[in-house]
């Protein structure tokens, strides 16, 4: 039997009906969203401030971006840096044994359904409010700030890690079984090495995240970037604002790029 | 053979047919003793003291203690800031989904044969992403004015460098096969784009703009902060009269919300791929 395109064309499964629903369900999701959107304030005046904050920003105040004292944006950098580091170590500690935990493959489903729940939990309160507990704790100052980014990195780290973990070629340990291993060598040898590279990986990826997520610490004065920033914007100190941004994206296209080269080079082994 | 080869020597064994194999020294040492150096000196500018973490934990607690019996009465004006975020991250998402989506194809070197374009675009989105969002949140209240709007257009631009780069990731990937099949057919450039390269790439992109959907409701709470609209306004204010029955009542709420958009989205997500 031979077959004319327009004949073929006509054989195709009739889908209007879906296709029109979803269109209906998506134009009135978003004329539902415009309803929400309310301003204070209107454009016009506006863009004047537009001007002169993308002015300023185009203008970066020198004295401060080459300034290598502990208030110059190198410091101020560095100090960030060793926040979004030591917030990631401490984090992926924490999350590794929440994420075997939680792994469907290592406990009963019951445990992992808790342990998932508990990890949605951590996800769901923001970063802010982490920062306000931790500096009850620790006052305000860059180790709140450590512990603020462990928590918060805490609920996408044993995300990745359960994938991981959830991964895991069983025949392996199996084998090492098979040739009499003891239960540390079946570890070292069996299970370590499928982990660390995806391991690895996800903590540089989140170590890159961190870093561009500092700015939120400044809001309740847990050190790095972030309160400098925040304070300037606030005092409409736009050439210092541009000074700090242009330092943080230099710093983050920098990280980001050696990040990306350490993982391409985790993941072909 | 690299510098650390050289400074440690390959392990030499014989084998028992008498060929020699070396086996490279581990790299592990060498990472480890970095990692620690990196730690003790974050340690020290944080100022991070495990002594007094241990000590002083349970006031983390307090605020946690005080959340609990959350206060179900203040459930009724929860509705209204809710809503409000649920809408600005569902309109900031669209729009910069849409937007990124001619930005992302100037900046695919697999559609567009000048380098300089290309690279210029994707430093575009590169230096877009770096910016914080709540830099952008910030900015859009001075120029827009307090309310949702600001939260919108700094969701908008967070999804517009994030969908863009995965974007244009993935149309650099696609099989140009059907394109040039096309563009021997006589079909102008618009068309062989829209019948060759787009399906290949329109479902994983729209699982995408779900992924970061999810994500920004989830970010639209913090934006409240700087006044940008939705729960972290009342949140925030909350925090701030120390109503934290309250608080927790909010943070509830959110917890449900984003649970059932995230099932909702994973289950979207898996039809669509």
């Amino acid at each position: 039997m031979k077959l004319t395109v327009a004949e073929t064309l006509s054989a195709e499964p009739k889908r209007w009906r879906v296709t029109l629903i979803t269109t209906l369900i998506c134009v009135f999701l978003l004329g539902w969203s415009m309803s929400g959107i309310q301003s204070s304030q209107s454009g016009e005046g506006g863009l004047s401030v537009a001007a002169s904050i993308i002015g300023g920003i185009l203008h970066p105040d020198t004295s401060l971006l080459f300034n290598f004292t502990s208030s110059g944006v190198a410091y101020l950098l560095f100090e960030t840096m060793c926040i979004a580091f030591l917030g990631t170590l401490i984090g992926a500690v924490l999350a590794v044994p929440i994420s075997f935990l939680s792994a469907t493959n290592i406990v009963p489903s019951f445990i992992a359904w808790i342990g998932r729940f508990f990890i949605m939990a951590i996800r769901t309160i923001p970063a802010f409010v982490y920062g306000l507990m931790l500096i009850m704790v620790t006052g305000p100052g860059a180790f709140a700030g450590v512990l603020t980014m462990a928590f918060c990195s805490i609920g996408m780290l044993s995300k990745m890690f359960i994938e991981t973990i959830e991964d895991l070629d069983k025949g392996i340990i199996e084998s090492l079984d098979a040739q009499g291993c003891t239960l540390f060598q079946k570890i070292r040898y069996g299970i370590i090495p499928q982990l660390m590279p995806s391991f690895c990986s996800t903590l540089i990826y989140r170590f890159d995240m961190n870093l561009r997520d500092a700015t939120v610490l400044g809001l309740v004065g847990a050190g790095g970037i972030g309160a400098p920033l925040i304070f300037a914007m606030s005092s409409y100190r736009w050439t210092q604002v541009g000074a700090i941004l242009v330092g943080l994206i230099i710093l983050v296209l920098i990280v980001e790029w050696i990040s990306s080269r350490i993982r391409t080079k985790l993941m072909r082994g | 053979m690299s510098l650390y080869d050289r400074i440690f020597p390959p392990k030499e064994y014989t084998l028992s047919n008498g060929v020699k194999v070396k086996e490279k020294r581990s790299r592990m040492p060498l990472i480890l003793l970095i990692l620690l150096v990196c730690t003790i000196i974050s340690g020290e500018v944080t100022g991070f003291r495990i002594s007094v973490v241990i000590r002083r934990i349970s006031y983390f607690f307090v605020m946690i203690r005080d959340m609990f019996p959350p206060s179900w009465s203040y459930m009724s004006s929860v509705w209204v800031p809710l809503f409000d975020t649920i809408k600005m991250s569902l309109l900031g998402s669209v729009l910069g989904a849409l937007i990124c989506v001619p930005f992302a194809i100037l900046s695919s070197s697999n559609l567009i044969k000048n380098r300089i374009v290309t690279s210029l675009f994707k430093l575009f989105f590169s230096i877009v992403r770096t910016l914080p969002t709540l830099v952008i949140a910030l900015i859009a209240t001075y120029i827009w004015g307090l309310g949702t709007f600001a939260g919108t257009v700094a969701i908008g631009v967070f999804t517009f460098a994030y969908c863009g780069k995965i974007l244009y990731e993935q149309i650099e990937t696609v099989d140009m096969k059907p394109y040039e099949a096309l563009e021997a057919l006589g079909c102008n450039k618009t068309e062989s784009v829209r019948w060759a390269v787009a399906p290949q790439v329109i479902p994983g992109f729209i699982s995408n703009v779900l992924f970061c959907f999810e994500g920004n409701v989830r970010y639209a709470a913090i934006l409240g902060y700087v006044g940008a609209g939705g729960l972290g306004l009342i949140l925030n204010e909350k925090i701030g009269w120390r109503e934290y029955d309250r608080v927790g009542m909010i943070l509830i709420a959110l917890f449900v919300t984003v649970t059932i958009i995230e099932s909702l989205s994973q289950y979207l997500r898996s039809k669509l791929t």
